[in-house]
């Protein structure tokens, strides 16, 4: 089960889609797991012959728990059963990617599985939690296994809970319990306030060359075919992200990973509440029309359809936009194990200098939140003057 | 035409963009974002789709007069639909 952003523990396994003996091509879906982000497709990071199913539908699924085994392409028996989590989770795991910084929230597999070699009988993961509930560890009960896990937290939990006070459960948008997504993000929130010792950086930009270029080229386009500024917008972001490794990437385990892949997380509001930050992959790579494209299809899944496990692992960089008729800036907090994180505020006509004289411009207030174990207010500046000189030349984005 | 068929094919349009509105009670002189979380993409499918069902082409300077059922209305009547 592998960790669909640093707020998941556990998963409800709801279908498989493939079955043992089909063969399975890189990024394939295999099984659907429902989460508190709605129904979500786990893709395999590997290409092979599907050996075994190991969690049934309808079990509620711990992350880092073996769901099915691979036979990889040549045939190699290493994918060895039971105690495959503790030496090879990538070639074990159907579905968990392969063991690279920024997919799950721990460092190391899930030691539910092993057996009681270790001195500490608590995992990492559920330790985590049980201190973000206020539950006292020593008052857990180990499992059958001997150790503490993330169900052993769940069960203390539960016994916890006030009786007769259930999640209300908003029927709408992909069966989501909007309860239980607010206390994720309250969770993943807490933790980013707790762990990141944050700085903020801010610009306002003239964005008068941007919209000029975007209503010429959208005049020529029929109404479907048009692009929305946040397009080009997030164009520029993920270009200059690319050339700011210090803030893109992921800071797990005491080390910063950076990225050279640009995968831009872009905040969706849902109809009733909710957000969710699912990524585009490689923005700063993909011309205009085809980001508008992918930003489409995210949206569109966001609110009606099925969400895939990539694009909720592996944002390297988060993008908030506001919007239009909402608020001028954003101080946004980084969604972790991201170090990073751009908030846009509305578009706003404000009194500008420009040539010595004094102008109305359309603005925006672009504000950067930082990681200050891994950069400083100025990695975050020069970004924005990058941004702003993109900004300058949108034809060229 | 009749007012009432113009929003009619607004209320269609909008809609066919949210799905999930459906039996919602839309006020016709409301802005679609102040009644429900209406956001950019949102608008973008509704005007591409209002355009289509009218056969008007309705340029990107004209949305800001879009913004409600009723809005819509009057706007369709001015370019000639019917």
């Amino acid at each position: 089960m592998p960790a669909l952003g640093a707020d998941m523990e556990a998963g409800t396994l709801v279908e498989w889609l493939k079955r043992p003996g089909e063969r399975i091509a890189r990024g394939d879906a295999v099984a659907v797991v429902e989460t508190q982000k709605g129904a979500i497709e786990i893709e395999s990071f590997q290409p092979g012959v599907l050996r075994e199913i190991r969690v049934e539908t309808g079990a509620r699924v711990p992350v880092g728990e073996v769901l099915a085994l691979i036979d990889g392409e040549a045939g190699a028996a290493a994918a060895a059963p039971v105690h495959a989590t503790a030496e090879a989770p990538a070639r074990a795991i159907a579905a968990a990617p392969p063991p690279r910084p920024g997919a799950a929230a721990e460092p190391e597999p899930e030691p539910v599985v092993l057996s009681g070699q270790r001195r500490v009988p608590i995992s990492p993961l559920a330790r985590r939690l049980a201190e973000e509930r206020g539950i006292d560890v020593a008052t857990l009960q180990p499992g059958a296994d001997g150790t503490i896990g993330l169900a052993e937290v769940e069960a203390a939990r539960a016994a916890l809970a006030p009786a007769g006070a259930p999640a209300a459960r908003a029927a709408g948008e992909r069966g989501l319990d909007l309860a239980a997504m607010r206390r994720a993000i309250a969770a993943a929130m807490a933790r980013s306030h707790r762990e990141i010792p944050h700085y903020f950086v801010s610009s306002t930009l003239d964005l008068a060359p941007l919209l000029a270029w975007l209503e010429r080229t959208n005049a020529t386009r029929a109404p479907p075919g048009r692009l929305l500024y946040l397009v080009p917008l997030l164009k520029a972001v993920a270009r200059a992200m690319a050339s700011a490794p210090e803030l893109n990437g992921h800071y797990e385990a005491d080390v910063f990973t950076p990225s050279a892949a640009v995968h831009m997380g872009v905040a969706i509001a849902m109809r009733g509440g909710g957000l969710i930050a699912p990524a585009i992959h490689d923005v700063d790579r993909l011309d205009l029309d085809t980001l508008m494209a992918k930003l489409d299809d995210l949206v569109l899944r966001v609110r009606g359809g099925r969400l895939r496990s990539s694009e909720l692992a592996d944002p390297t960089v988060t993008v908030s936009n506001l919007g239009e008729h909402t608020a001028d800036a954003i101080l946004p907090v980084i969604y972790p194990p991201q170090v990073a994180i751009v908030g846009c505020g509305q578009i706003v006509p404000r009194p500008w200098v420009s040539d010595g004289g004094l102008v109305v411009r359309p603005t925006m207030t672009i504000t950067v939140g930082g990681d200050h174990r891994v950069s400083d207010g100025r990695s975050a500046a020069k970004f924005l003057a990058r941004v702003e000189a993109l900004l300058k030349t949108p034809e060229a984005l | 035409m009749s007012a009432r068929d113009a929003i009619e094919v607004a209320r269609t349009a909008l809609l066919a963009v949210a799905p999930d509105l459906a039996g919602e009670r839309i006020a016709p002189d409301a802005p679609f974002r102040d009644q429900f979380d209406f956001d950019s993409m949102d608008f973008m499918h509704f005007v591409a789709g209002l355009a289509k069902a009218t056969g008007i082409d309705i340029p990107e300077r004209d949305y800001p007069r879009l913004q409600s059922l009723a809005d819509c209305a009057r706007y369709l009547h001015e370019r000639g639909w019917r």
